[in-house]
């Protein structure tokens, strides 16, 4: 174990560990903004430099190993001054967009400028020097004027994905991300994952689905299980007037953290389709009490009632069994629905039916 | 998965995928394992016959012939016994049957077994070297695996390969299959299978049926019933007059399309209870509008037997209602019909449901294995794997640690069977199945998405570039596929994703459902179909 | 070896072959045939010897008279002249006051000084460096003998040390206690990298090593890898460096025959095997921690330290990097003792430094000295005086990261204390004097621009710092200043020296500081009267338009 002090407080922590995260301990917050916990520290931004006793400048605490008899001191007089001076420096050419930004309410750089209330200033370079929305993703909005060179869509790429499709071009003030060989995200064989969305810090990769309907604070975020496969992600619906406008990660999710794939992050508009089913349906033959015919032409369908559908549904299983035996029945429960569907499912073929003429798709 | 996904990713010194496209089927699994092998180095076996992109990855790519896995497995547990690679401590405590078992495996010596798979004896050797030194191994498969008429073969082949090794029961080891539908773990825990009851409760075990018939009030006679691979032609048969199904598409997820069209056509009664108006729609006399999962609270359970809750984020839309409620009213109605006795002092016979969370409840009493699950366990932040046998249980993250279910692991021996429809000079092509990673099965959502379809918006078939140089694909690439069953056309993907003489096609799309070819040929046990392997011959469309 | 009558010594730097002199080497070997001299008389090629002005350089031993420049039809007339009747050509003679250069193998030629003092350049330019023969013949790999025969891995460190050799890469860290830390380091595997990136502009000293005698730096390495306890070394050189890659490539293969590289060197059981990486033009890939990124095969960028490389360098394995400079001292060290190289330069600053002179005057190029000699020295002796009318306005030391020295500093001697107590730094050793027609504020504009670009784009305060501090001094140029302007830039270095992740950053102001330290009132005239001194800048509003193309968003 490591001692060490932090604004004078002492601290205990393991060999390894990081001095952000030995503030963390004793509950000091430093500002990060191109930190992540999921991924690897680079120490590029500096927004979270600290004084170390016996260092000539700050050091970055996000890449800074907590060693023995250290003395930090987190928030200095100098140390916020050079935290305001590197905002600054981020903001001096960022867009003044935030009015219509749609990360609004949960941008890093947002809340940090706030905190420590600097304002976009008069100098730096004004303009717009990449084109807003630039890459023809329909998930994926990358607007470059917004991005701060954290660099965390790269590592998201490469340590959470494995995919490898963001990259840092050019030099000094040009640096920038891009995806491959600066071509087309899906060029550079994106899988539409949307990790470099989840842990962009600002508006620089956005949801394009959901860009304008809505922002963090307007939405009721409700947690739930993913509906596709069988990994079984967690993910929170982002509601919005009784419709989900948005699908975002989080770290409480057990099994995939704030990763998710294309499906699961994007696939959630059919929920809100139009061909949805709002209303029971049946045959016209069974409301006007004809024979089925078994061939030509089916009947037309008829919206009706729930106690129709459901009363001459109930009928004619009542009347298959009654001439054919419960077991000339089959029931099919589904592997999309919950457990308590397909409980009451298989408690209806045995109880209800009498039939172990239960099945569903686990073989297909 | 007999152990979970989190430390099959960090303990596993070597994976082994086999049957798998785990990066394009379990994304976020594939992720993590693409993680395990970038950052911690791990070894990685990929055997599949097409190049799936997670071989690029792979420490080794075995391209093993379609439908050759029991031979491949057979062949590499000979070099591991040759070599004096098994755990033998395992072997002696934990296992059963071994020497009948053995003799069977030997009977598979590398120049055969290369023979028979098509990957040479060279690469054979090294696997099962990196086997024998590398512990522990997690073995990972899915459909690839499965869906043959070996599919039990192949599964219990697996199993010996894990015990022959000793790698059961332990972090990143294990039997791992990866299940395919969010629920489909739990759809089976729930007996939605004709021969268990909730809990894999045999259906004709006297002591089951008494105990379902004294909760319930009624249980079904000691008999298995139909999977769904036997319903459907039981229809024309006369066999099944009435089907009611619950969010299932079968004319485009059944083998052999056009005859599940056919038995439809047939049937007295289908009431269908669905989302959409789906391709099986259209055969519906009865259709009832559920909800999706954005609009209920209930649980999933993952393929990692974690039970998860999903939770209710907007109202149903339109006059849609929650597909428990659907049911549980047909049921008090069928059961207001009469015809059905129940004894009276049943306590769990009625279908008065207030809440899913009191049928979990009522699941909880019944089912040994989800004994302490329940929603205010899981709303609490629980992270609850079955099984959890008390309400104080933290869960069971890896089985078997200490016994197998059934005591000892029994050997198997298992022997080499080819698939039931291979190559012949009038349909020269093999036809593999699968999904795209953007598209979900028979399609019913994921072709309701429209950025998903601005990706992926038509069925594509992937065709070897020699063979498409042969067959003069260039410009135009639209390709006919025919099988004894049926035919389908589709644009080309030139690719050698597939070897030379393999066409892979998926079932996303009505139009050009891979499922219009497929042979509904099946496992005897598991009664699985046939999806990888057929005959096929392919034309350019002119 | 055949005894040969005479040897002839041809230049083969880029330059020099791109002026021809392969074909001279060419059309020598086919004159000397036809002569029947091939036996007697050797053709040899000798890498950069500092000069730019007379190549290709044709050196004919042992006359020691030096030709140049000489063109392939030359050459048939220089053999039959010089080596078959033997008399010296005087029409191709390189003009005397070229010969006046500080070209070391000249020694009791006239102009020859004596305080020019050749250990690193020792051999560069002397010998064939593409044979190992000719390395031995002059004392090569004895040093790596005694090494690993004489002495234990602690006592080459201890040798190392007791010379008080400082890093020659510019921070001037002290060698030995930097190869002690990485001995020290936890770990099996660890490696020696020779930092021979030499991208500073206007520095080409590593190249004359390189080029010259690359065998050196590959004994040094040995020697290096023998007291650290590592078994694997990488050469990471400058992209542009082809002819350097070759030799390094051809002395490594021929270490390898002679059993001085690779398995069982010197017949022990030690090991030890050398890549060469070529660099890609990234001026920070100098920085060691950019450099080991770059080996690892990732985007140039320096890392976040600590931790330091020599616990934490390449594949995260301790890892010691030099510069060559550096390693060329080893050898030399090794083989005459700490005690003889403290007798070089000041006691705080042994040894000898490789300098690269250039600017407004008379001689421009390499030389060798020993520590402690002053701007006024060099100038004044090595560099044969400022231009004609020329007059010293100002000095800048060690490439665009450097300071500015202004004249009345120039007396300040030149090692690594004194200089730091002056407030600035000696850097890599390259040397660039400016008379009065330099515009400072047009100079500090260069070298920002120089930074903005090459910034590696990791940490913010360099990243943009750069990019403002340059938008400052480009509105000098143009007329376009503010007094507020001055502060602010001031104000934003000092945080840049706080915050910046590395050297690059924490230096891309120091000219500026430097400007405004000194020549403020040049810098207050641009800006209060609107007039460029010097008459340099445009001072034209009109030019001010931005380095950026902006694009007109749709809406």
């Amino acid at each position: 174990m490591i001692n060490l002090k932090i604004n004078g407080k002492e601290v205990q922590v393991p060999e390894g560990t990081t001095v952000l995260q030995a503030a963390g301990q004793v509950g000091v917050t430093i500002p990060t903004l191109c930190n992540h916990p999921d991924l690897h520290a680079t120490g590029g931004c500096r927004i979270c430099v600290v004084d170390v006793k016996g260092w000539r400048t700050p050091m970055a605490s996000c890449t800074l190993p907590a060693s023995e008899g250290m003395e930090v001191e987190t928030h200095s007089p100098a140390i916020l001054k050079s935290r305001k001076t590197i905002l600054e420096l981020l903001l001096a050419n960022h867009p003044r967009d935030c009015l219509t930004c749609d990360v609004g309410g949960s941008c890093e750089l947002q809340d940090l400028s706030y905190e420590y209330q600097v304002q976009v200033p008069e100098w730096g370079t004004k303009g717009t020097r990449y084109i807003a929305d630039s890459d023809p993703n329909p998930f994926v909005r990358v607007d470059m004027n917004r991005c701060i060179q954290c660099t965390r869509c790269v590592r998201a790429c490469t340590e959470i994905q494995g995919r490898f499709v963001w990259t840092m071009a050019e030099r000094g003030f040009d640096t920038h991300p891009v995806p491959g060989a600066d071509t087309d995200m899906l060029d550079a064989r994106c899988e539409s994952c949307g990790a470099c969305v989840a842990y962009c810090p600002t508006g620089a990769l956005s949801d394009k689905m959901s860009y304008g309907q809505g922002r963090t604070h307007q939405v009721k975020k409700v947690m739930t299980t993913c509906t596709f496969c069988g990994v079984g992600c967690q993910f929170e619906l982002n509601v919005k007037d009784g419709r989900v406008i948005r699908v975002t990660s989080t770290e409480e999710a057990p099994v995939n953290g704030n990763h998710l794939c294309v499906k699961g992050r994007y696939g959630y508009d059919f929920i809100h389709h139009p061909d949805r089913l709002v209303k029971p349906k049946v045959r016209r033959y069974l409301i006007e009490g004809k024979k089925k015919k078994t061939k030509g032409k089916p009947w037309e369908w008829v919206e009706t009632d729930w106690d129709t559908a459901l009363d001459l549904a109930a009928r004619k299983l009542h009347d298959v069994r009654t001439n054919f035996g419960a077991d000339s029945i089959g029931v099919l429960t589904s592997a999309k629905c919950t457990n308590e569907e397909n409980y009451v499912m298989n408690k209806f073929a045995r109880q209800v039916l009498g039939t172990n003429n239960i099945d569903h798709c686990a073989r297909l | 998965m007999s152990n979970s996904m989190d430390d099959v990713a960090k303990y596993a010194e070597l994976l082994f995928i086999i049957g798998s496209n785990t990066t394009e089927q379990h994304p976020v699994f594939g992720s993590m394992l693409r993680q395990a092998v970038i950052q911690r180095g791990a070894k990685l076996i990929v055997a599949d016959p097409r190049r799936i992109d997670i071989t690029e990855f792979a420490t080794m790519h075995l391209r093993q012939k379609s439908g050759t896995d029991v031979a491949l497995i057979n062949g590499l547990m000979y070099l591991i016994l040759e070599n004096g690679w098994e755990d033998k401590a395992f072997i002696e405590e934990r296992c059963e049957n071994f020497d009948e078992f053995k003799a069977t495996v030997m009977q598979y010596p590398p120049e055969k077994t290369s023979q028979i798979t098509g990957i040479s004896v060279e690469d054979l050797r090294q696997a099962a070297q990196m086997m024998g030194e590398n512990h522990p191994m997690a073995v990972m498969w899915a459909m690839g695996i499965t869906q043959h008429i070996v599919g039990v073969r192949n599964v219990m082949d697996l199993a010996n390969l894990q015990m022959l090794l000793g790698n059961m029961g332990k972090p990143g080891g294990g039997v791992n299959p990866l299940r395919g539908q969010n629920n489909v773990q739990g759809a089976c825990d729930m007996g939605g299978l004709p021969n268990v009851y909730p809990g894999y409760q045999p259906v004709i075990n006297e002591e089951v049926i008494k105990k379902f018939e004294s909760a319930w009030g009624a249980a079904a006679p000691a008999k298995v019933g139909l999977t769904v691979t036997e319903m459907m032609p039981g229809i024309p048969e006369g066999k099944i007059h009435a089907l009611y199904v619950l969010g299932e598409n079968p004319v485009m997820s059944d083998p052999d399309s056009a005859h599940i069209r056919h038995c439809l056509e047939e049937i007295d009664l289908f009431i269908l209870q669905e989302i959409f108006p789906t391709e099986t729609a259209a055969y519906a006399d009865i259709l009832l509008p559920g909800v999706t999962f954005a609009e209920k609270t209930g649980t999933f359970t993952n393929t990692e037997r974690r039970v998860q809750m999903v939770h209710k984020a907007i109202e149903p839309v339109g006059e849609a209602r929650d597909d428990w409620k659907i049911t549980a009213e047909l049921a008090q109605r069928v059961l207001a019909l009469g015809g059905r006795e129940l004894l009276s002092d049943a306590p769990l016979k009625g279908w008065d449901y207030a809440t899913s969370e009191e049928i979990m409840v009522e699941v909880s009493k019944l089912t040994p294995s989800y004994t302490g699950i329940n929603h205010a366990r899981l709303d609490n932040g629980e992270r609850l794997q079955w099984p959890v046998p008390t309400a104080e249980h933290p869960g069971t993250p890896i089985l078997h640690t200490k016994a197998f279910s059934r005591g000892k692991g029994k050997f198997m021996p298992i022997d080499f069977v080819p698939a039931p429809e291979l190559p012949d000079d009038e349909y020269p092509f093999i036809l593999n199945t699968g999904r795209v990673i953007y598209h979900w099965h028979g399609g019913e959502m994921t072709r309701r998405s429209k950025g998903i379809m601005e990706v992926y918006g038509k069925p594509l078939i992937e065709l070897n570039p020699d063979d498409a140089e042969k067959m003069g694909v260039n410009g135009n690439k639209t390709l006919r596929v025919t099988s004894r069953r049926g035919a389908i056309e589709a644009e080309a993907s030139v690719t050698d994703r597939v070897p030379p003489g393999m066409v892979f096609a998926n079932f996303h799309f009505p139009e050009s459902s891979a499922n219009e070819l497929t042979i509904a040929a099946l496992d005897p046990v598991a009664k699985i179909p046939e999806y990888k392997v057929c005959a096929v011959k392919v034309e350019l469309v002119k | 070896m055949k005894t040969k009558r005479a040897m002839i010594l041809v230049s083969n730097d880029p330059e020099s072959i791109r002026l021809g002199a392969n074909e001279v080497v060419q059309h020598l070997n086919e004159a000397l045939a036809s002569y029947d001299l091939q036996d007697e008389v050797d053709v040899s090629t000798i890498s950069d010897v500092g000069y730019s002005n007379i190549l290709p350089l044709v050196i004919v031993y042992p006359d020691t008279v030096v030709y140049g420049p000489v063109k392939a039809s030359d050459a048939r007339y220089l053999v039959e002249e010089h080596l078959y009747k033997g008399r010296v050509v005087n029409d191709l003679l390189a003009p005397p006051k070229a010969l006046t250069g500080p070209i070391g193998f000249l020694r009791g030629h006239k102009g020859y000084n004596p305080a020019e003092q050749r250990v690193v350049l020792e051999r560069a330019g002397r010998i064939d460096p593409e044979s190992i023969e000719e390395f031995i013949s002059a004392n090569g790999y004895e040093a790596l003998g005694k090494a690993l025969s004489e002495l234990t891995p602690e006592g080459v460190i201890e040798i190392i040390e007791k010379s008080g050799l400082q890093g020659r890469g510019g921070a001037g860290f002290p060698t030995g206690r930097k190869w002690r830390f990485v001995r020290g380091a936890k770990g099996e595997k660890k490696y020696v990298v020779c930092n021979a990136d030499e991208s500073e502009p206007g520095t080409f000293k590593d190249r004359l090593v390189l080029e010259g005698d690359p065998h050196l730096i590959i004994e040094a390495m040995v020697i290096a890898g023998y007291a650290i306890g590592a078994d694997e070394g990488y050469i990471y050189i400058r992209g542009e460096y082809g002819l350097a890659y070759q030799h390094l490539e051809t002395a490594i293969a021929q270490a390898k025959e002679y059993g001085f590289l690779g398995d069982n060197i010197f017949g022990t059981d030690f090991c030890f095997n050398i890549h060469v990486h070529a660099g890609a033009g990234a001026y920070v890939c100098g920085e060691e921690t950019a450099l080991i990124e770059s080996i690892e095969g990732k985007r140039g960028e320096p890392r976040s330290r600590p931790p330091y490389p020599t616990t934490n360098g390449l594949w995260d394995k301790p890892t010691l990097v030099n510069n060559v400079e550096t390693l060329a001292n080893i050898p030399p060290i090794l083989r005459n003792g700490a005690d003889w190289y403290k007798s070089l330069g000041t006691p705080s600053s042994p040894g000898t430094k490789v300098y690269t002179i250039m600017g407004n005057v008379n001689f421009r190029g390499v030389i060798e000295v020993p520590m402690g000699i002053t701007l006024r020295e060099v100038i004044n002796i090595y560099a044969k005086g400022m231009k004609p009318g020329s007059i010293l306005k100002l000095a800048q030391t060690g490439g665009s990261s450097g300071s500015i020295i202004p004249a009345d500093l120039q007396d300040t001697p030149m090692d690594f204390e004194s200089f730091r107590k002056a407030g600035v730094s000696l850097g890599s050793g390259a040397l660039l004097i400016c008379d009065q027609h330099t515009c400072i504020v047009d100079l500090v504009k260069v070298l920002l621009q120089f930074f903005r670009f090459e910034s590696c784009g990791k940490c913010t305060p360099c990243r943009v710092g750069a990019q403002r501090i340059y938008e400052i001094t480009k509105r000098l140029t143009q007329g376009q200043g503010e007094i507020a302007d001055l502060d602010i830039a001031l104000d934003l270095i000092s945080e840049m020296e706080r915050t910046s992740n590395c050297g690059l950053g924490q230096t891309a102001g120091t000219a500026f500081r430097g400007m405004m330290t000194h020549f403020r009132e040049e810098v207050e005239a641009h800006i209060l009267n609107r007039v460029c001194p010097t008459g340099v800048c445009s001072m034209d509003p009109e030019t001010a338009q931005s380095d950026y193309i902006f694009i007109t968003q749709e809406k």
